[in-house]
């Protein structure tokens, strides 16, 4: 069981900048991510797309405020669980929250603040009408491992960085790999197209496009798909269909926490801290509403600053506090590391 | 201030006439968005840079429109229920020259 004092469920902007304020304020805190990285849709939607918006920040690119989030919040050593996504959550009587993921993961804490952003990233499904009937029986939407494709046939579809570079690692393992994409032209890095073209002239993989997977046929399980390519419609045998099209964010199990839920996003009670309809669990950042709501970067780091300030007092009642500035109190780690304003040097002159 | 006139079918095949200001540098997904003629959170998740496709329309009036960007292209490459007519909404300003266009919101992936 992971123990922590506040557990942040989403690592994005807002998530991370909480770790910080916390920090401030001596609290810990442990983060849960569907995604294996840091960031959120900054670094999974948007790492080199510049942002003019944070403040004191006339440009920055996504992945690069993620970067620094990362080392700004350094010294208060938060935890990770990545690539999970937080599943259930229980409250213990003494007011404190368990949250498991999909894997099993526990974590317990007293204060929970959801930065979940648009919800968690979930593969994206094309639309097959029977599509729920083959998953997990030939239909698969991430890789887990590969070795699951070992000597397979395997059909791949999608026009991206993940569906050319899975194409190439598979060429090793699968007993066929075949690429079916709508058009010809491929979204992914240029080395990876050029890499797919290579085993392509090799025939190790083999390109179907522009074409469509439209239909998927067995009985226990996945034995065809359906392609369409042009006027002309043919079934293909095959032991695995993996569509790889990318990601979405989905709101997923935390709609199903009793919170209250409004336009896709949970409605928080007021806005001088945050807090849901349950004391004790806060919703920051783009996944919150309230009146006047703009999802910004910037009014998330606010957010998540009101929300430390709330959360401090609900773990330590009788305790006295005032906000300190960095410019006073600098910024002790947990580390052992201290930053603080160099002192000025009292110097007469003779 | 100059508004336009643009008639947008919603998922549920409900049809709205709305105004549209052609000086707010607003594009089509924002107008959707700005009439909340469908759920937030499930148009411009990317916020508007052709990342997404969850503001794919089909256009179904005869209005000349902006020529499709690398990216928009592309992004159309993957996308969902792509039909001749769409486009991602995110990319098609409302300009005067467009008064009167008509489109219709892609389902919801």
């Amino acid at each position: 069981m992971i123990k922590t004092d506040i557990l942040i469920i989403g690592a994005g902007p807002t998530g991370l900048f909480a770790v910080f304020e916390a920090g401030l304020l001596k609290l810990k805190c442990h983060l849960i991510d569907a995604l294996p990285q840091a960031g959120g849709q900054c670094s999974e939607i948007y790492p080199k797309k510049p942002i003019y918006d944070i403040p004191g920040f006339p440009e920055v690119l996504a992945g690069d405020l993620v970067t620094n989030l990362m080392k700004q919040i350094e010294p208060f050593q938060p935890g990770f669980t990545l690539g999970e996504r937080a599943d259930t959550i229980e409250k213990l009587e003494d007011g404190s929250f368990i949250v498991t993921t999909e894997k099993g993961t526990k974590h317990h804490a007293p204060i929970v603040a959801i930065a979940g952003g648009l919800g968690s990233f979930e593969p994206r499904k094309p639309p097959i009408t029977n599509i729920s009937d083959f998953e997990d029986k030939g239909v698969e939407y991430i890789i887990r491992d590969p070795e699951f494709y070992r000597n397979k046939n395997v059909i791949i579809s999608g026009g991206g960085d993940s569906a050319l570079d899975w194409s190439i690692f598979l060429t090793d393992i699968a007993k066929s790999v075949t690429l079916v994409h709508r058009r010809n032209e491929f979204r992914g890095a240029l080395d990876s197209v050029e890499k797919v073209q290579e085993l392509k002239n090799l025939g190790r993989i083999e390109l179907i496009t522009p074409a469509e997977v439209v239909g998927l046929v067995g009985n226990n399980g996945l034995e065809e798909v359906v392609i369409k390519q042009g006027a002309e419609v043919f079934n293909r045998e095959c032991d695995h269909f993996i569509p790889l099209f990318g990601l979405s964010p989905k709101l997923g199990p935390i709609a199903d926490w009793g919170l209250e839920i409004e336009k896709n996003a949970i409605k928080v009670d007021n806005t001088l801290d945050y807090q849901t309809n349950i004391p004790g669990i806060y919703a920051i950042g783009d996944v919150n509403t309230y009146p006047g709501k703009l999802k910004l970067i910037l009014c998330g780091f606010h957010e998540a600053t009101l929300m430390c300030q709330s959360a401090y007092q609900r773990i330590f009642p009788d305790k006295r506090y005032v906000m300190k500035y960095t410019t006073v109190g600098g910024v002790e780690g947990f580390d052992g590391s201290k930053k603080e304003a160099p002192k000025a040097v009292i110097k007469s002159i003779d | 201030m100059t508004d336009i006139k643009i008639t947008i079918i919603d998922r549920q095949g409900i049809k709205h006439e709305v105004d549209a200001p052609t000086d707010m540098n607003m594009n089509l997904m924002e107008i959707v968005r700005s009439y909340e003629l469908a759920p937030e959170g499930t148009i411009g998740i990317c916020g508007g840079m052709a990342m997404c496709a969850s503001c794919q329309c089909y256009v179904l009036s005869g209005h000349e429109l902006p020529e499709m960007s690398y990216d928009e292209d592309l992004m159309l490459s993957e996308a969902f229920n792509v039909k001749e007519n769409s486009r991602l909404g995110c990319q098609i300003f409302i300009k005067e020259e467009l008064d009167g266009l008509e489109i219709e919101l892609a389902p919801e992936v």
